[in-house]
């Protein structure tokens, strides 16, 4: 069964080209719910202190998930959030995954002190898989960080990110291309080097699109329904570049197609993660942001 | 008797290595030499090594690089996705392009993505990047045995041999059965470790019950005389830094954490 991404502006649920499903390869497990310390202005889930529509995952749900996983061959895990840090069992999670494979972790680096920092370099150096902390961040400075990431938020990230850099875990910057520089080179480029200024000699940088949903749905502007993909849309050779067509995102409602769209209406696919491993229809605008930019969620 | 055979990945033109290392097989006394593509790339003279491996008994696999050179291709599909990654690989493939023959393209096109064959009773596969895509990174740290005992599945095998990656490692998912997966480097260029020498696989198998072995072999060859022909022929100095040193000082960030923290850069 095909599984139809409904979307409240579309009158034609039907209409997006079809995935087929390749199998998992990476598994997103949205441990943290969409509970955050911060609520940034262009979150497209709107994760805040106060959203509870996706709670933090137990770790017995983790533990057996990861179980099925180890049976179907996943290759990467991902942990995400909200703030995956939020949660009380967050390392022993972590060292969970570690025993059977790599993972990255999407964080916004608040709760990162030297001391977590230099437990997560020895998990790290203990597991024969990799271990990445991808930090998000808004800028070279306070002034182009903190409208979006709340004021303050700039130096307590950038001290994160040097605790694990300290350490020898160094972090993937994710930043966003709210600020239209950052979609160019050159604005790619001076952010490279300011990282090399700030002290992070090898800067590992992910620059990510804007996704015109949840709080940032509000900040900028909604998608229109003109912005989907028809059924011929997709591009010879786009459907091995998205990545939905190897991965799904559980939550502790559910699985999804992917970690975008698990606040979307009809996104959910299913309460055990079998039911998501079929074919979907991109029928959502995100859709076809992911597949114009060429954007995976990876790292 | 032990059934031996050498693999060796990644020439990227490098026809000193090739010839070090085909003479450390021959000494070795393998039945057989596979190459697992990606003849061409980075070093100088592109024709040099796709002639010698021509003139060989090598059975040649066709990696992502000889399929875009083979076809005339816009990039060489490495699969990098970080701009300075991809600044590098652009200059390498521009020059070997342009310096490889219609002859050797025309042999290019014609080498098949896969190969399937017996060592001892075991089932190989053999194929450029991974079965499944021929220019998957399969690195150590994110290659774990849950995904390779998947592979081994769908592709019906008892071991597979891949390169692309340009490291060498093998991760063992089942030794009484003799099942895993060996990812056997590169020679063209070293393997991020600080040692210039050339690295190859030799993998065997004694029959019966004892499954399989896998011995990585380094193997010296005339880097200097190398480094000098790249520099003459306008190569970027990056990668000659490479050959010289034995750190990669391109192609880094496609690297995972692990990896890129074994290097020097």
């Amino acid at each position: 069964m095909i599984q139809r991404l409904a979307h409240p502006v579309s009158s034609d649920p039907h209409r997006g080209p079809v995935l087929e499903f390749g199998g998992l390869d990476v598994l997103w497990i949205q441990v943290g719910g969409t509970l955050c310390n911060i609520a940034c202005t262009h979150c497209f889930i709107s994760c805040g202190p106060k959203n509870d529509s996706h709670p933090m995952m137990r770790r017995d749900e983790v533990q057996a998930l990861l179980e099925r996983a180890e049976t179907l061959g996943v290759k990467e895990y991902y942990f995400t959030g909200g703030e995956p840090f939020l949660h009380d069992e967050i390392e022993a999670l972590i060292a969970d995954v570690l025993r059977q494979g790599p993972l990255s972790i999407l964080t916004n680096a608040l709760l990162i002190d030297d001391a977590r920092a230099s437990r997560l370099a020895w998990m790290a150096e203990s597991s024969p898989f990799g271990l990445d902390l991808r930090v998000s961040i808004d800028g070279m400075d306070a002034t182009e960080n903190d409208p979006i990431r709340g004021r303050g938020s700039f130096d307590k990230i950038l001290a994160g990110a040097r605790h694990l850099n300290d350490h020898g875990l160094n972090p993937v910057f994710t930043v966003t291309t709210v600020h239209a520089k950052y979609a160019a080179s050159r604005g790619r480029g001076e952010f490279m080097q300011h990282l090399r200024h700030l002290g992070f000699e090898r800067p590992r940088v992910k620059f990510i699109p804007p996704f015109r949903i949840g709080r940032e749905e509000r900040r900028d502007e909604a998608y229109c329904d003109e912005h989907r993909l028809g059924p011929q849309d997709l591009l010879a050779g786009g459907e091995n570049a998205l990545q939905c067509g190897s991965c799904r995102a559980v939550t502790a409602r559910g699985v999804y197609p992917c970690p975008i769209l698990i606040e979307e209406d009809g996104a959910r696919m299913g309460a055990a993660l079998e039911e998501g491993l079929r074919p979907i229809a991109l029928n959502h605008p995100a859709c076809k942001s992911c597949h114009q930019e060429g954007f995976s969620c990876r790292t | 008797m032990t059934d031996r055979i050498a693999v060796f990945g990644g020439v990227y033109s490098n026809y000193h290595a090739l010839e070090a290392v085909l003479a450390d097989a021959r000494q070795q006394g393998v039945r057989q030499t596979h190459c697992l593509g990606d003849v061409g790339g980075f070093g100088p003279h592109p024709d040099r090594a796709a002639d010698r491996l021509r003139r060989s008994n090598v059975h040649c696999l066709q990696g992502n690089y000889d399929d875009s050179v083979g076809n005339g291709r816009s990039d060489c599909q490495c699969g990098y996705t970080d701009p300075r990654d991809n600044h590098f690989a652009e200059l390498s493939y521009r020059y070997t392009l342009q310096n490889t023959s219609e002859e050797n393209r025309a042999w290019m096109r014609g080498l098949s993505p896969h190969h399937r064959m017996r060592l001892g009773d075991r089932r190989v596969l053999m194929a450029h990047g991974s079965p499944r895509q021929v220019n998957e990174f399969l690195w150590e740290s994110m290659t774990p045995p849950a995904f390779v005992r998947r592979l081994l599945e769908e592709f019906s095998c008892d071991l597979i041999l891949v390169a692309h990656s340009g490291l060498y490692w093998s991760l063992c998912v089942d030794p009484a059965a003799g099942r895993g997966l060996i990812n056997v480097g590169a020679i063209g260029r070293p393997a991020n470790d600080g040692d210039r020498s050339a690295s190859y696989a030799i993998v065997s198998a004694a029959g019966g019950n004892d499954g399989l072995g896998v011995e990585f072999r380094r193997v010296e060859y005339d880097w200097k005389t190398l480094a000098a022909e790249m520099r003459s022929e306008g190569l970027p100095e990056e990668f000659t830094q490479t050959i010289e040193t034995g750190w990669w000082t391109t192609c880094l960030e496609i690297l995972p954490a692990k990896e890129r923290g074994r290097g020097r850069f």
